[in-house]
């Protein structure tokens, strides 16, 4: 009885010093040197592995960080330019300044302005609708409500708002990784430059379509005019295909255009109360 | 015992209310609206301008290379406009409107009413009288008839098979064209096999049309070849490769066509309208269309000339019904709800179904309870569960490894699914992404 453990015991030990011997010479054969450095930056790195840098994760992007000869065109949107400067400081490097920014949806297709003409009660889910047909209503180019960005933002930064069944971003909460304008079949959600106090000027409309047709299927379509690129002084705004579009860097929130939309597509936002300047020269006439 | 597919299928109601009614002649609308695209394959290219008058059957669009199709005028008139048109989808397709006066056909058309027996084109005459008059399958899927009787070369067709199944719910256009057509309908299958070179030809129908396959077996004792085989009740038995396994017993390989076999196989509308078209010499400019629904008080089979208005047919079929939650072009199976009344009839329109409001809702889909009840009613053997996952995460490599584009989107499995799980929403989606990734692979 005893010669059976003690044989097990010893063949058991052999097996494993054969073993750990082996090992031992493969492990230094195979040994894979990998830059210290890595681990560091992606201890920095926020862990979201969230995709917003353009790599799969952030052990990746913390590879590409360390590889990089220049940091120009890194940029880790959730963590900001702090850990951008502190990565940069590991590897004694200088960080570029890139400006932050915002997602914002350019539709405002609520149930007043854009007429609901059919119901849609197939699965939840912007990808099926937009290849099934057109949408709740008549325009082909605008929100689609079924909130894939929604599920798409990994910050809780998105949320539908049901009584206008359009998604509401908050600005405070999106880090701009760019899930969401992936995930929106219609290529309806922009990345804006962030303006001081979160001003936003923008065209909240997608339609391409000619004045007459978008007008009709929304209330508030860009029915590309042009009144707006006229007043603009400053040149930030083009218009292509039917459609105008504010340039965020070159605009000075002048909200010249603003007033001058027929349609109400271009949207002021977290701008202070206008002063009533129409009714004072009308008082001064009279 | 009837001969039927293996493996899936279900068994829907049939509700087959317009069974026995006559197919009426719709009158012709004040204007019609003609899609240029009603086919498979590249858009015709429209040859009308605005302001320009058409007869009845001129030809007002020509097909672009050989999988294309031409399309002729439904009605005489002034090309008002050619601009764009929603169609089922919602989505735009250019089209051409035209405003009817009266109703003057071209001289070409024989309108006399005696059935021509004699067939005298030789078989690469009918492939080209069928390209020139606008054949296109008109079982829905609307594929280009002339492609289908041109055999590759190295390939061989020894059957022709003739689908008069009609297994959708509902629908009785096939059924009553049968009935009453019936003669003209083996004579086009004559001509089917004379263009395809093969002998004998086989005609399936269900056994709840006992009247159609008692006509045509009376009537197919004159014609050499062809024979009439009831099957049993099931859905989709109308699908080609289904429709072939239940007939000859022979399966077609996942990714080949139904000729990789010996076969080919058409619609009784298209025998129809090819017998039309080659001792008519009338091309496709109009064609059967059941409008139905519970909610109907007068759903009817009706001759609609293509471009009508589905407004029309249902002001036809006694006015739209108050309660009504949803209209379906196509069978209820597989057909399109529409989101618009002026959504023109073409070639593949088989069907109207206007559902109420109860019967249209979808209930809440709740979580998947592993029944695998969708695998076993999945006609092609699929697993409906699993594609629609892969669908869902975006894993559509692994979708294209399961064989996601050989569904052809018969609803069975969302059917069938006791937690109403959008099965067919999702596999549809994924289907149109792996195609579309595969495009783009090829290209590179």
């Amino acid at each position: 009885m005893s010669s059976i453990i003690l044989i097990t015991i010893i063949s058991l030990s052999l097996i494993a010093l054969i073993s750990a011997v082996i090992l031992y010479f493969v492990a230094q054969k195979f040994k894979i040197v990998e830059d210290p450095r890595i681990d560091e930056v992606q201890a920095i790195l926020p862990a979201a592995n969230c995709g917003g840098c353009g790599f799969a994760g952030c052990r990746n992007m913390a590879e590409a960080i360390v590889k990089a000869t220049t940091l120009e065109g890194l940029y880790c949107p959730v963590g900001g330019a702090k850990v951008m400067n502190s990565a940069a400081k590991i590897l004694g490097r200088e960080a570029p300044v890139t400006d932050p920014r915002v997602a914002v949806l350019l539709c405002n297709g609520t149930p007043e302005n854009r007429p609901r003409t059919s119901r849609y009660n197939g699965a939840s889910d912007c990808r099926i609708s937009n290849n099934l047909y057109i949408g709740e209503s008549d325009c082909s180019y605008g929100c689609l409500g079924n909130g894939d960005c929604v599920r798409a933002c990994a910050f809780d930064a998105i949320h539908m708002d049901p009584t206008t069944n359009l998604p509401v971003i908050i600005d405070d909460k999106c880090v701009y990784c760019g899930a969401c304008v992936k995930a929106c079949p219609r290529n309806i959600i922009e990345l804006r430059k962030k303006a001081k106090k979160d001003k936003k000027i923008y065209v909240a409309c997608s339609n391409c379509d000619k004045g007459g047709p978008a007008r009709k299927a929304c209330n508030a379509a860009c029915i590309g005019c042009g009144k707006c690129f006229k007043v603009c002084e400053f040149g930030a705004i083009t218009i292509e295909k039917n459609l105008a579009y504010i340039d965020a860097i070159k605009c000075t929130f002048c909200r010249k255009c603003v007033e001058e939309c027929p349609t109400g597509a271009i949207r002021e936002l977290n701008f202070p109360p206008r002063k009533p300047k129409v009714e004072v020269q009308n008082e001064a006439v009279n | 015992m009837l001969k039927t597919f293996p493996s899936g299928g279900i068994h829907p109601p049939e509700n087959k209310l317009t069974s026995n009614i006559p197919i009426g002649y719709l009158p012709v609308p004040g204007n019609v609206v003609i899609p240029v695209s009603q086919h498979i394959g590249a858009p015709a290219t429209v040859i009308v301008n605005k302001g320009d008058y058409v007869k009845t059957g001129q030809l007002i669009a020509t097909g672009n290379g050989f999988v294309s199709s031409n399309t002729h005028s439904s009605v005489s008139g002034k090309v008002s406009k050619i601009d764009t048109i929603f169609d089922t989808t919602g989505y735009k397709q250019p089209a051409v409107f035209i405003d009817v006066e009266g109703d003057e056909w071209i001289g070409t058309i024989d309108r006399s009413s005696n059935i021509a027996r004699e067939i005298t084109l030789s078989p690469d005459e009918i492939k080209k009288r069928c390209f020139e008059s606008g054949i296109v399958g008109l079982g829905g899927a609307t594929f280009p008839s002339h492609v289908k009787l041109s055999v590759p070369e190295g390939k061989k067709c020894d059957i022709l098979i003739i689908n008069g199944v009609e297994c959708e719910p509902f629908l009785t256009s096939d059924h009553r064209l049968m009935l009453e057509k019936g003669e003209e309908i083996l004579i086009g299958i004559s001509i089917l096999m004379k263009a395809l070179k093969v002998g004998r030809a086989k005609i399936g129908i269900e056994n709840n049309k006992p009247d159609a396959i008692d006509h045509l077996t009376k009537l197919a004792a004159g014609f050499e070849g062809i024979t009439i085989h009831p099957l049993k009740l099931k859905y989709p038995q109308g699908a080609e490769k289904q429709l072939i396994k239940a007939l000859i017993n022979r399966e077609v390989p996942s990714g080949h066509l139904p000729l990789d076999v010996g076969a080919v196989v058409h619609n009784v509308g298209t025998a129809y309208a090819v017998y039309e078209a080659v001792q008519k010499n009338k091309p496709l400019f109009e064609r059967v269309v059941t409008v139905t629904g519970k909610s109907l008080s007068k759903p009817c089979n009706y001759v609609v000339r293509i471009g009508t208005p589905i407004g029309r047919l249902i002001e036809a079929a006694g006015g739209m019904p108050g309660d009504t939650g949803k209209i379906v072009s196509g069978g209820p199976m597989m057909g399109k709800a529409v989101s618009n009344l002026d959504v023109p009839v073409v070639k593949g329109t088989s069907g109207i179904v206007v559902f109420s409001e109860n019967e249209s809702e979808r209930k809440e889909p709740g979580p998947c309870i592993r029944c695998s009840k969708c695998i076993g009613v999945c006609p092609l053997n699929l697993q409906p569960f699993l594609l629609m996952k892969l669908a869902e995460l975006g894993m559509f490599e692994r979708a294209e490894k399961e064989k996601i584009t050989d569904c052809m989107e018969c609803g069975c499995c969302s059917y069938t699914c006791p937690a109403n799980r959008p099965l067919l929403d999702y596999i549809r989606l994924g289907k149109a992404t792996v195609i579309k990734l595969a495009r783009q692979r090829n290209l590179k």
